[in-house]
């Protein structure tokens, strides 16, 4: 153990000795540690976005989308857009048992006008089951009823941040706000629910009756999408199935007709998008990871030069009695020592850009303690790995060769 | 009759230049007691320095047998080699050989550090050592703050750390002028009183003098095995 820290000195003596080189032999897997854990951060932070904006918009749900399924990227056409009624959604309420609650929803942005206040918001049109299907409660008033459904009544409930931008600390429910020169009646603000996890403010929405939207604000008969929340997870795939076969009648597609609609699984596209976000993060570790490597061999080209130009020292170490082991410990502990030092400012810097990314780039890296000690193990390792070779070719010098090298 | 300590049998060096070889040693025949101060002599490139180099155990010979402390060197491993470099035998070379980086103190500690010997002994026996070749004010100095003479010193220093039974020393004060020479030759000759023995390869007679024997080598073989004050006819 004494000789083991004795020959740490003497690696770190002569690791300082050369300091302008040792740090630029150090750079290689200083880059190599800060990458892979940065690019790691990166992919587990697109990855956990990826995963929380799907179960934010809850369990066990549905989603039906107007127009084909798209392929290849390619959309369908304008008027294909246009498929979904408010009526396919009363009827999947009524026709499939299994769909707990059904909200088909129409959106779109608008000015809305409180006196001299303006804001600018996205406005929607929901039914009463909007409530459940997205977790939501009223802080203060009421929420949209049957009745204001009915009725094509004006009324909205907001979200807080419209509330604290038209009304600042007054109560906004019975007031009066304009939307697209309308008066609507506030009858209700939503209790505050902050922000998403893809960051987006989620109390920055005003509500109204549906078909108030589609007759009013919108002029259109058709919804944008229809959510559906189902009683279980094992029932799934058959509510979507029975979903398909009522709206294809419904929409009188006979034969091998396209389906002009489409119903997502937000279950399987969470899992699809996972196993695509882990090859994300798995590709950009593997590309950092190569530059760890390319930075082995740094300090393997590094030592080589190292043992050539100390050759007359190791002929003078051998001929005063170091052995073969004192030799080759002797300069693998200073390659070690390079990968240790560059792993650990490495961890520090890949952290660092990590967080400069969270902070400055707009969306959250995750900083886990896996990649971390991997990379700095395997910063380590290559240390010890690439200094075999140069290490071994000092220990083998023959002492009078050596002492007579020039 | 005592067993000598060092005993050469038909020790040849070949090296191969160019295809061709070339005999550095040609077959030498020498024993050496314990406590005896033997002064190797002869024209350049007669092959003292390659002698000198097996006996320290530096080299092998091609061929021929070296027993030292009645041991076959050959059958020593060269990590064995290294742990008789270190204990037994002190080595001084013509141009010192001393780390440049380090201090004269660390450098008369190197063979310690090898011995497995503690920092806090190395430190003392270091300075023990430095002051008995007059340099104990020296011993925080790097080699290139030093004289030839105190660099010369310092190697003997390292050469005595261990407390070695032979010193051998190959043109000690080759690069010195006349005054260090003397100062060396006095530490060799205070270390012979001692009782160890001494191998020491010189140009100069009058450092031969000096000695108890005086050898002559020539186109690799000994050519005169003389006593104490015989005139030697190197040319
Ligand atoms: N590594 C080597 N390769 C080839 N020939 C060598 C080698 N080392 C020594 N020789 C040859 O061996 C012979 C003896 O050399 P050596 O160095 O022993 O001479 P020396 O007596 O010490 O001379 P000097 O007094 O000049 O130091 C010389 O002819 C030299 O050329
Ligand atoms: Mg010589």
């Amino acid at each position: 153990m004494g000789m083991f820290m004795e020959s740490v000195e003497i690696a770190l003596h002569a690791l300082f000795a050369n300091k302008l080189r040792s740090i630029l032999t150090m750079l290689g897997i200083i880059i190599g540690v800060g990458a892979v854990i940065a690019m790691i951060a990166v992919g587990m932070g697109v990855s956990q976005k990826v995963t929380s904006s799907i179960a934010s918009l809850g369990s066990n749900m549905l989603i039906v989308r107007p127009g084909a399924a798209t392929t290849g990227g390619v959309r369908g056409s304008a008027g294909s857009r246009k498929t979904l009624k408010y009526e396919d959604a009363q009827a999947i309420k009524k026709k499939i048992k299994d769909a707990q609650y059904v909200s088909p929803v129409v959106s779109s942005s608008f000015q809305i006008v409180n006196g001299n206040q303006n804001w600018n918001t996205q406005v929607q049109g929901v039914t009463p089951e909007y409530l459940q299907i997205r977790d939501l409660s009223v802080s203060n008033g009421s929420f949209i009823t049957e009745n204001d459904l009915a009725t094509r009544n004006r009324v909205a409930v907001i979200g807080t941040t419209v509330s604290e931008n038209l009304f600042g600390e007054e109560n906004p429910v019975g007031h009066v706000i304009r939307v697209k020169n309308q008066p609507y009646r506030v009858i209700g603000v939503l209790e505050s629910k902050g922000q998403s996890s893809t960051g987006q403010d989620q109390d920055d929405t005003v509500i109204v009756p549906l078909t108030t939207a589609m007759d009013r604000l919108l002029g259109i008969t058709y919804v944008n999408m229809i959510n559906v929340q189902v009683v279980s997870q094992e029932k799934m795939d058959e509510v979507q199935s029975n979903i398909e076969t009522l709206l294809r009648q419904r929409h009188h597609l006979v034969g091998d007709k396209e389906n002009d609609f489409q119903v997502q699984n937000l279950t399987s596209l969470m899992a699809t998008l996972n196993e695509t976000t882990t090859m994300l993060t798995l590709f950009l570790g593997s590309i950092a990871a190569i530059s760890l490597i390319v930075g082995g061999i740094g300090i393997m080209n590094i030592m080589m030069v190292s043992v050539t130009e100390r050759t007359r020292e190791i002929g003078i170490r051998k001929a005063l009695g170091a052995t073969f082991k004192n030799i080759m410990t002797q300069f693998l502990i200073e390659s070690v020592v390079i990968g240790v030092i560059g792993g650990l400012i490495g961890v520090a810097f890949g952290i660092g850009v990590a967080l400069a990314i969270s902070k400055f780039g707009g969306f959250q890296t995750v900083i886990t303690i896996g990649p971390i000690l991997m990379s700095f193990s395997f910063s380590v390792g290559i240390g010890l790995f690439f200094g075999i070779y140069p290490a071994r070719k000092a220990a083998l010098l023959d002492p009078i060769e050596a002492l007579r090298y020039e | 009759m005592e067993k000598p300590m060092i005993e050469l049998a038909g020790i040849k060096k070949i090296y191969y230049v160019g295809g061709q070889e070339v005999a550095a040693l040609a077959g030498i025949d020498l024993n050496i007691k314990q406590g005896e101060f033997a002064a190797l002599m002869g024209p350049s490139g007669s092959g003292k320095s390659t002698l000198m180099n097996i006996l320290g155990c530096l080299d092998r010979p091609t061929c021929g047998s070296y027993k030292l402390d009645g041991q076959e060197v050959a059958n020593l491993t060269d990590d064995e080699l290294a742990v008789v470099r270190n204990k037994r035998i002190g080595f001084v070379f013509q141009n010192f050989n001393l780390l440049s980086r380090i201090s004269a103190a660390d450098n008369v500690a190197l063979p310690l550090i090898y011995a497995g010997v503690g920092k806090n002994e190395r430190k003392e026996r270091a300075r023990k050592v430095l002051d008995a070749v007059g340099l104990g004010d020296r011993a925080d100095h790097q080699p290139n703050e030093l004289s030839g003479g105190q660099r010369q010193r310092v190697a003997i220093a390292r050469a005595l750390v261990n407390d070695p039974h032979i010193i051998m020393a190959d043109e000690p004060t080759g690069n010195l002028d006349t005054k260090s020479t003397k100062e060396i030759m006095e530490i060799f000759e205070g270390l012979h009183r001692e009782g160890r023995t001494i191998i020491l390869v010189t140009h100069e007679p009058e450092i031969a003098a000096c000695a108890s024997r005086q050898l002559l080598v020539r186109d690799g073989l000994i050519t005169q095995d003389a006593g104490k004050g015989v005139k030697m006819d190197v040319v």
